[in-house]
């Protein structure tokens, strides 16, 4: 029975590791998707650590932008369990969604971890990067399903 | 037993996937368009990320055949991906949807190559064309039409010497362009311009001239981090991180611990820190590239004191980069990481 799963499996990663970032538009608006955002990510059992306003930094410094934020967040066992396992791993985290503001519609994206993978090829880290990337992908679905 | 659990995954493994590519039945254009394009291209193509798609001259000179190479090859280092995932059926019921957009039929044309004088087409295209699609024909700078901040052009003219793009178009399908111009954007049609029939011949003559090869590494050959051992303490090494940070203009935004936001506070190992920091103008350079670049943002180097050393480590934009299918921002990602390396020497040394 365990073979047949993981030939399943199998069949399906390619749907689930075919895109290189995660793009969703949401119909919400900026607030809206903001709110919805953050009880996705807690929904998943991580925690937000840190909202960097982007498009505050950039008008105080006198650049024109509508509203851009980068949403940090993370699950504190996974992250120490990961800087002991694959130290040089740390810099991409805590993981991130970046979502801006296009008009009265809201867009939202994050990176997968393709550009990871090859370097991981062998190790149990592909499962886990799995594991992320499906998290990711339903977060945002929340946001682009949400009414 | 297999069967039936194959039947309650499934569809779990489907709804897993988020709604992304396949997730809808292929005969469900809408949907397929709304869960593949309409993130950059938006809800009913009025571009955003993505070009415009639901102008009238467009879709009136854009044949089926063309949207649906632009849909397999995409448009490789212009943001437009290639979709391998979407079978024949699905790639029909897109461009069935897109045609929605349009009463005119979609137009068919010859695969002939049309026969021009490329000398000629040249200096037309230096004189008529390549302020905005580049002296080579390389397009416009940025990504589509963006309406969340200011842009010098209301939509990115086209790469016309992109792979995807050459190989999706037929000379017949240039030239119908060309004649028509498209409302809505800069772009006239010739016969404004005074030129005739056989100058949009030698125009499409030229523009087939004009080549690009992709040089982008594959994937896995380049490190995924920056990463320099420091001899100097945590604390030295951070102040050095600082003064190098603000003197190449940079600003310092904040310093926190790896573990904060996600530990009660006074519980985060103080053995790893992150230091923060922004030069707001290369950002704004860089959004005005691609608006995406959130992803990268904001700049920030982690140190870990292992006990044996300390570490002083980054991502390696150029890596992530990869991920965007943007040759512009191949190249703002090369420069970026030569500064957090000048930075990470500097404070190391």
């Amino acid at each position: 029975m365990k073979k047949y799963l993981f030939l399943l499996l199998l069949l399906c990663s390619p749907l689930l590791v075919a895109q290189d970032l995660f793009m969703v538009r949401t119909q919400l608006s900026f607030p809206e998707a903001m709110t919805v955002l953050q009880e996705a990510i807690g929904n998943h059992a991580y925690k937000v650590s840190r909202v960097q306003r982007v498009d505050i930094g950039l008008t105080e410094s006198g650049y024109a932008t509508d509203r851009y934020r980068v949403v940090f967040f993370g699950d504190i066992d996974e992250l120490n369990l990961l800087s002991e396992q694959y130290p040089e791993l740390v810099p991409y985290f805590p993981m991130k969604i970046a979502i801006f503001a296009e008009g009265d519609e809201t867009i939202l994206l994050a990176s997968s971890f393709a550009h990871l993978r090859p370097n991981y090829a062998s190790g149990s880290l592909q499962s886990r990067f799995d594991k992320w990337e499906n998290d990711i992908r339903q977060i945002l679905d929340e946001v682009r399903t949400a009414d | 037993m297999f069967m039936q659990c194959l039947k309650l995954l499934i569809p779990g493994v489907i709804l897993a996937s988020g709604g992304f590519a396949l997730a809808a039945p292929a005969s469900d254009g809408d949907t397929l368009y709304q869960q593949n394009c309409a993130v950059c291209h938006g809800a009913h193509g009025d571009g955003g990320v993505g070009v415009p798609l639901n102008l009238p001259d467009f879709l009136a000179v854009a044949s089926d055949d063309y949207l649906r190479k632009t849909l397999h090859e995409g448009r490789p280092g212009r943001v437009m991906p290639a979709f391998p995932a979407l079978d024949e059926q699905a790639v029909d019921a897109i461009i069935g949807h897109i045609r929605s957009w349009s009463e005119k039929p979609a137009p068919v044309y010859s695969d002939q190559a049309l026969q021009g004088n490329a000398e000629h087409g040249s200096t037309l295209f230096a004189t008529h064309c390549a302020a905005c699609h580049g002296v080579h024909g390389q397009g416009g700078a940025g990504t589509g039409v963006t309406f969340s901040r200011p842009r010098e052009s209301p939509v990115m003219a086209p790469a016309l010497n992109n792979p995807g793009f050459q190989h999706s178009v037929s000379d017949a399908m240039l030239k119908a362009t060309l004649l028509a111009g498209r409302e809505g954007t800069p772009m006239p049609a010739v016969g404004s311009l005074g030129l005739n029939d056989q100058d949009a011949n030698d125009l499409v003559a030229w523009i087939r001239e004009l080549k690009v090869e992709d040089e982008r590494p594959a994937r896995g050959a380049l490190d995924p981090i920056i990463q320099f051992e420091s001899s100097y303490s945590l604390e030295e090494t951070l102040e050095n991180l600082k003064q190098a940070v603000v003197g190449r203009n940079f600003r310092i935004i904040r310093v926190q611990y790896f573990q904060e936001g996600l530990t009660s506070e006074g519980e985060e190992d103080p053995a790893r820190v992150m230091l923060y920091f922004c030069n707001f103008s290369f950002l704004d350079e860089a959004l005005a590239i691609d608006p995406r670049v959130g992803l990268f943002l904001p700049c920030r180097i982690t140190l870990v004191d292992t006990g044996h050393g300390v570490q002083v480590m980054t991502i390696n934009p150029k890596n992530l980069s990869r991920l965007f299918n943007n040759a512009e921002l191949d190249k703002a990602c090369q420069e970026m990481h030569d500064i957090y390396a000048e930075i990470m020497e500097d404070a190391t040394l």
